[in-house]
């Protein structure tokens, strides 16, 4: 017998707790050293945590949506594998998938420790729906599935009163028409990233007096540079819009230095950046995430558009390191093919401002008294209005519009 | 010469399903034929529930008068002990069977059903032949209902006949046995066991298993255990029948107890209740084309078998083999024939057993809820402390309510009760489940002083740590 208690490692920088996001593991499981055990969540990104021993897991601590103090026991293990598999000699023998078949040796603490978020026991007979014999025989003489209806009574108990209501609500037609009406509620747990988003959203909207400001852009030009490009160099990582509207950023942001910055609140103080760390806001199948290309003042178009794409994987397939989801200074929000017309974007905080990019659509517009076609963008950006005021917010956003529409300007020193 | 009937609906089986659903098809107007080859009233009323509560009740007399001979009881003075007349005291049963019996028949014939005396044997899905007194008859019937109840297992070993007997024989018997064996201790075995107990026998259970009454939890037969302990009957657990030997004119009954070792008991009857299964041979039912569901007929909530139009209830579709069950979904089944919709959905059904003390039980003991990961909240008061048992010397039969509810929600998952005619409760206890009741409707409900229902409202306080007269 021997035991390793594995304590919840320091994950990153000031990390003081953090949050689980799922178990991978289960008391009574083997597992190998360096085995994927369980993702925890940060602050800044969620970290999957791996075993540093071989052995049969004993217990674990917290389940998920639980926060855990870093450097608090975590998960125990027995590593002596031969005496925790004596302990259940049932499964050493010819049962090819233990932690499935086997009931563990304490069955009990595993079912505890795994979420079970909607396990709650119906509180109603067999499962079925609370109401008199007279209520059942009516409900199925109206062909009314009583699990439809609610109940006004203790406990959700259906009364006749309910069976009304719900008959007069055109509940049977909808029944019997294949429509019907819905109730049940079904209740999700805000954990893991989407607390943080929310979290980071309220804070943010609750704290930042926003102004958004929208500009149209015509990108006819660019786009046919952008074509060009990707046509003449096809084996260079193909460009999209954003790696020209990141470089653009950049030289616009010379002429609205504050708006690169953080604005420490508490402090009183605003931290204006040399360097250009762009968020990249992406949507992700768990939920919102802002990879962060760093330094795209050093970057040229090619390695701008290689970075992102990098990124832009990373977090959707959910190998985003903490470093790659930190440190941005201003941030850009594109739903692209999604982006509409118009969008209030918030700012991500600590910083002052967020550019949001609509949808590019060939639009009728006048140039020199004529109607012609042009490709058409909106640039909807946010700005946290104590810090920037709204001539600069324009400022930032002509120079960009500027840049946008002759795209030679971007790369002109 | 063949008669031929054709009809709407065909009922197979006069017991408390068959008749109850002909007599129902014929109040709804369908054109109805019952076949059945004894009297209508089916094992419930001719060999089981009906004769076998009245023997119970003349042997709780006959039991009760034993303690007023000599020096007397409650003030009442019996110079010579009562003399118990068996075939007198089965004439009187039969009486109150035959009595019952004229009634069922006069409300099929209220009903307009015809009655036809006979053997059924099907030939297909909906016709059957009738071997009656007047020849055979061919009846053919768009709707059938299949009723044909259930019979008891016989042992391989210990085959009906000459002292084996089932609980059939042991309603008819001429004279009480001196030592009655019950090879089986289900509420069947118990109740017949302990009548003939309290009618003078000595009785000796033996049981495969290693408790009475199975169907309950312990706490629920420990007041039956308590009798049968105070009345000298020897129950032997997890024991095992082998069979009869004859010795120097003696019968002896053979059986291993739960090490293997065998024992000798001379005895004079031996009563075989171990079960009872489904009537499916010997009337065509292989050649119907219904599906089986293991030993039974399998049906749906409507009753409805595999072959369109043909029904079946009661014992022949399955557990619980009650004839309360039986009776519901031959009414039902009779609605739905006639047009109305209509699902054999109950809550719950209670079963009641006659034993000494009573039980009766409604939905889910604790155990059972706590299987289903349900918490619950446990209520429970003792008869001990209920003044109308009391005053009818049932109050040191260890006897109480308990009332099972969700602890969350409080509604009521199951009622039990043991003791003097709990049986009568039953009706209030499968009505709260019905009704979805919580603890605070029981408890909210003024219960009559002195009854024994007061205790249903008291253990239901009780749950709540709260009851008045405990």
């Amino acid at each position: 017998m021997a035991t390793y208690v594995f304590k919840l490692p320091d994950i990153g920088e000031g990390v003081v707790e953090a949050e689980i996001a799922a178990w991978h593991v289960a008391p009574g499981d083997t597992v190998a050293e360096d085995q994927h055990l369980v993702d925890v969540m940060t602050e800044k990104a969620t970290v999957e945590i791996t075993s540093p021993v071989a052995g049969v897991v004993q217990s674990i601590t917290g389940k998920a949506g639980d926060r855990i103090p870093v450097g608090s026991d975590f998960i125990v293990f027995e590593t002596d594998v031969a005496a925790a598999v004596e302990k259940k000699p049932a499964m050493a023998e010819a049962k090819p998938a233990p932690t499935l078949v086997e009931p563990a040796p304490a069955p009990a603490p595993a079912l505890a420790a795994r979420p079970a978020p909607n396990a709650k026991p119906v509180a109603t007979h067999r499962g079925q729906p609370l109401a008199s014999p007279a209520v059942r025989l009516r409900a199925l003489e109206k062909d009314i599935d009583l699990s439809n209806v609610p109940g006004s009574g203790p406990a959700g108990r259906i009364t006749h009163a309910d069976l009304d209501a719900f008959i007069a609500g055109g509940g049977r037609l909808a029944v019997s028409g294949g429509r019907r009406k819905r109730t049940t509620v079904t209740e999700v747990p805000i954990i893991g990233l989407r607390r943080k988003i929310a979290e980071r959203m309220q804070l943010a909207k609750r704290n930042i007096p926003h102004i958004t400001y929208v500009e149209e852009v015509d990108i006819t030009a660019l786009e046919e540079l952008r074509q060009h490009l990707n046509a003449q160099y096809a084996d260079r990582p193909k460009l999209t819009l954003l790696p020209f509207l990141m470089l653009a950023l950049v030289k616009a942001l010379r002429r609205v230095p504050q708006a690169n910055a953080h604005y420490d609140e508490a402090g009183g103080k605003l931290l204006q950046y040399d360097a250009v760390h762009i968020g990249i806001a992406t949507q992700t199948d768990a939920g919102l995430k802002v990879p962060v290309v760093k330094h795209v003042e050093a970057l040229d178009i090619w390695q701008a558009a290689a970075e992102l794409a990098r990124l832009a994987d990373a977090a959707r397939d959910n190998r985003a390191k903490a470093e790659d989801l930190s440190g941005s200074t201003i941030t850009i929000s594109s739903l692209g093919k999604l982006g509409g017309i118009v969008s209030t974007p918030i700012v991500n905080l600590p910083e002052v401002a967020i550019i949001g990019v609509n949808n590019a659509v060939d639009r009728p517009v006048v140039r020199n008294g004529q109607i012609v076609i042009r490709r058409m963008m909106n640039l909807s950006s946010s700005f946290d209005h104590r810090i920037i005021d709204g001539a600069d917010a324009a400022n930032l956003v002509q120079e960009i519009k500027g840049l946008l529409e002759q795209p030679a300007a971007i790369f002109i020193e | 010469m063949t008669n031929i009937r054709t009809c709407k609906v065909l009922v197979v089986g006069g017991g408390p399903g068959g008749y109850v659903a002909a007599i129902r098809a014929g109040q709804l107007g369908l054109d109805t034929v019952i076949v059945e080859a004894d009297r209508v009233g089916g094992t419930c009323l001719i060999r089981g529930c009906i004769p076998s509560k009245a023997i119970i009740h003349a042997a709780g007399k006959y039991e009760a008068m034993q303690a007023h001979v000599g020096a007397g009881h409650l003030g009442i003075r019996l110079d010579k002990p009562p003399i118990l007349e068996m075939k007198k005291l089965v004439a009187w049963k039969n009486e109150v069977v035959a009595r019952l019996n004229a009634g069922v028949e006069a409300l099929l014939k209220k009903a307009k059903v015809e009655r036809v005396t006979g053997w059924a044997t099907f030939r297909d899905g909906k016709t059957c032949d009738v071997r009656t007194a007047d020849g055979m008859l061919t009846i053919t019937a768009e709707h059938v209902i299949l009723a044909t109840g259930s019979r008891a297992v016989e042992l391989p070993f210990l085959p009906f006949g000459g002292n084996v007997i089932s609980s059939t024989e042991a309603l008819d018997l001429a004279e009480t046995p001196a030592h009655l064996a019950v090879i089986g201790a289900g509420y069947i075995g118990l109740e017949l066991g302990i009548a003939y107990r309290k009618l003078g026998a000595k009785v000796t259970f033996v049981e495969a298993q290693d408790r009475i009454l199975p169907l309950y939890d312990k706490e629920i037969t420990r007041p039956i255990e308590q009798w049968l302990k105070k009345h000298g009957v020897e129950v032997h657990l997890e024991a095992k029948a082998r069979g009869l030997e004859e010795k120097k004119g003696k019968t002896n009954l053979v059986f291993a107890d739960k090490n293997g070792a065998e024992h000798r008991l001379i005895v004079d009857k031996v009563l075989v209740t171990v079960g009872r299964r489904p009537n499916t041979e010997g009337w065509g039912l292989e050649n119907m084309a219904v599906d089986m569901n293991g030993p039974f007929v399998k049906v749906d909530k409507m009753c409805r078998t595999s072959m369109k139009n043909v029904w079946a209830i009661g014992d022949l579709v399955g557990e619980p083999m009650l004839a309360h069950k039986a009776s519901a979904q031959g009414e039902m089944v009779a609605e739905i024939i006639a047009g109305h919709r209509r699902a054999f959905d109950p809550v719950a059904i209670a079963a009641v057993c006659f034993t000494e003390p009573e039980v009766v039980g409604v939905g889910l003991t604790p155990d059972e809820a706590k299987k289903k990961g349900v918490e619950v909240v446990v209520g429970k008061f003792p008869f001990a402390a209920s003044g109308r048992t009391l005053s009818m010397e049932a109050g040191a039969d260890g006897g109480f309510v308990r009332v099972t509810a969700d602890k969350e929600s409080q509604v009521i998952l199951g009622i039990h009760a043991v003791g003097a005619h709990v049986a009568e409760l039953s009706g209030e206890f499968a009505l709260a489940l019905e009704m979805g009741a919580r603890l605070a409707d029981i408890a909210g409900t003024i219960h009559v002083h002195p009854t024994l229902t007061e205790a249903f409202a008291e253990a239901s306080l009780a749950a709540f740590g709260r009851a008045i007269h405990i």
